[in-house]
């Protein structure tokens, strides 16, 4: 595996890992306060099965490995909806060592429809589709532009951050922040948070 | 927080490996994974089996795993469903070639998890159905929700379920009288204090002092509202209610009642509810034939209970009151 890709997922699992706390709050206010744990757990997984992948280059190879590896270590909805987001967007990457923009935005829709699917959900029921499809739609606006891979993530990571804002306003109708109804309104997602904190950490590592 | 553990990350492996010995003549662990099976495989031709779900609500869900019940029990980290690869291997450890029934309780995280699970095994051959439980009533109204919480009206599903099986009845059988015990148990419950995860290391709520919440789950997660302490004959009146208006009974019916304990209410007071509960049903026209009080599907160390009503028919009646041998509920 490339040092920089290998460098790239550990920084998002360490931006998961380091907001652990955070994502748990946010989810013990409307759910059942175990996100942050859950997703660290996962990504904790991830940084020990990174090791066994040190001569591996081929990036959908190692974003197939991230998706199983979360599917089995997270448990819960994100695991599987994470699992599958990673496991989805690997196959537009699979063969390639590298990543342009027209990639990046297969892999993004990928991973959406995947979440869309396993999770029967859509965006404005409170859940991580409300930063994950502003942000694709963002980005697919800056690739239509011929922006550069930054640039696209740029405006991907502040629609995201928009998205979790927006989480804020409405009540939830999946998972089981929905269970509250009413009640949900004024926090923000849990799963649009930790979403939209991926993003941005793999927008900083690449500014870098 | 105050717990008796060693570390927060060890809690559900160690408590696997506790229960193992001591009910080792019921349940042995596969090696490996976080499933216990029966100790003794029964022999082909029993469909089998298999719950599970977050760790926490012991002794839901291993402790229903024995002759009469369950088959296999799976237990995720601590109120957190379980990952596909655990329930995949909780399958293939039971299959007896005629096919396995996942018992679910309707959360989102636990749906997607057992379902990928049956994925991997239709892949692999196996034949593996569902039925998803949603017996709390405290939900229902809400059009948000993506359908009921299930609760400790599960503990009744693996009950008669685990019986059907038990008496040789083929999968789709098995799953439907499964189904027939959802369609006609309700459960609603309430919390005078919270619990705490052992990994977050703080109350997953706050009450006040004299402030209770009706509706709770059995994770934590907040109910539908919460009022000031009231007496044990008035809560249980209110809850009674709400699962009957959602289920009317006729005068005469016969009904199975389960006064459950979510970890920290003494006995005492659930005898008390119980008292309230037959007198209210009795006041209805409404037989009990089968009472169950005690812990069955607990939230750590959360205090308050759920009431449990379940509609029996005779079929249901019977698969009731067949005999179970298990570490947590033995009849005869």
């Amino acid at each position: 595996m490339s040092g920089d890709l290998y460098e790239v997922i550990s920084a998002v699992g360490e931006t998961i890992i380091g907001n652990r706390q955070m994502l748990t709050d946010l989810d013990a206010a409307i759910g059942d306060g175990d996100h942050g744990i859950n997703m660290a757990r996962g990504f904790e997984a991830v940084k020990a099965k990174l090791q066994t992948l040190e001569t591996e280059s081929d990036i959908g190879k190692v974003l197939k490995t991230v998706g199983m590896t979360l599917i089995s270590s997270v448990g819960g909805a994100a695991g599987p909806l994470y699992g599958t987001a990673f496991l989805r967007a690997a196959a537009p990457s699979q063969g390639k060592t590298e990543l342009d923009v027209e990639t990046i935005g297969l892999m993004l829709e990928a991973a959406i429809a995947g979440i869309k699917e396993r999770g029967k959900a859509t965006t404005g029921e409170k859940t991580m589709l409300d930063a994950l499809v502003p942000a694709y739609e963002a980005f697919q606006d800056g690739a239509k532009t011929g922006k550069s891979v930054i640039e696209c993530l740029e405006l991907a990571c502040e629609a995201a951050k928009q998205g979790v804002e927006f989480t804020k306003t409405i009540i939830a109708t999946k998972g089981r922040a929905s269970y509250l109804g009413e009640r949900s309104r004024g926090h923000q997602d849990p799963g649009a948070t930790s979403s939209y904190i991926m993003l941005k950490a793999l927008l900083e590592h690449l500014r870098r | 927080m105050k717990k008796v553990i060693n570390v927060p990350e060890q809690v559900v492996e160690e408590m696997l490996q506790g229960m193992v010995l001591a009910h080792s003549q019921y349940v042995k662990r596969v090696d490996g994974f976080e499933v216990l099976v029966r100790a003794n495989k029964p022999g082909a031709g029993k469909v089998a089996l298999v719950s599970g779900g977050g760790s926490g609500h012991e002794p839901s869900h291993a402790g229903f795993v024995g002759r009469g019940m369950l088959d296999g029990a799976v237990a995720g980290a601590v109120f957190t469903s379980p990952t596909p690869d655990q329930v995949y291997e909780a399958v293939k450890a039971v299959d007896n070639g005629k096919g396995v029934l996942l018992i679910i309780k309707n959360y989102s995280g636990d749906v997607m998890n057992f379902e990928m699970a049956i994925e991997m095994a239709n892949a692999d051959g196996i034949t593996v159905d569902k039925v998803i439980v949603n017996d709390d009533v405290a939900v229902e109204n809400s059009t948000w929700t993506i359908g009921r919480r299930g609760i400790a009206g599960t503990v009744l599903v693996h009950k008669i379920a685990g019986a059907k099986a038990e008496a040789g009845a083929e999968l789709e059988e098995v799953k439907r009288i499964a189904d027939k015990v959802i369609h006609n148990v309700r459960s609603m419950g309430m919390a005078l204090d919270s619990c705490t995860v052992p990994a977050a290391g703080k109350p997953s709520f706050v009450l006040e002092e004299n402030e209770i919440e009706i509706g709770m789950g059995i994770h934590g997660e907040p109910g539908t509202h919460r009022e000031v302490l009231r007496t044990a004959d008035e809560i249980t009146d209110h809850l009674v209610d709400k699962i009957l208006a959602d289920m009317p009974l006729a005068v005469g019916q016969e009904v199975a009642v389960l006064i459950n304990g979510l970890g920290a209410t003494p006995l005492m007071e659930l005898y008390i509810v119980n008292r309230k509960v037959a007198a209210l049903l009795k006041e209805k026209g409404l037989h009990i034939a089968k009472t169950y009080v005690g812990n069955y599907m607990t939230s750590l160390e959360m205090a308050g209970f759920s009431i449990s009503i379940l509609k029996l028919d005779s079929e249901l009646k019977e698969l009731l009151l067949a005999p179970a041998d298990t570490p947590a509920l033995v009849q005869f």
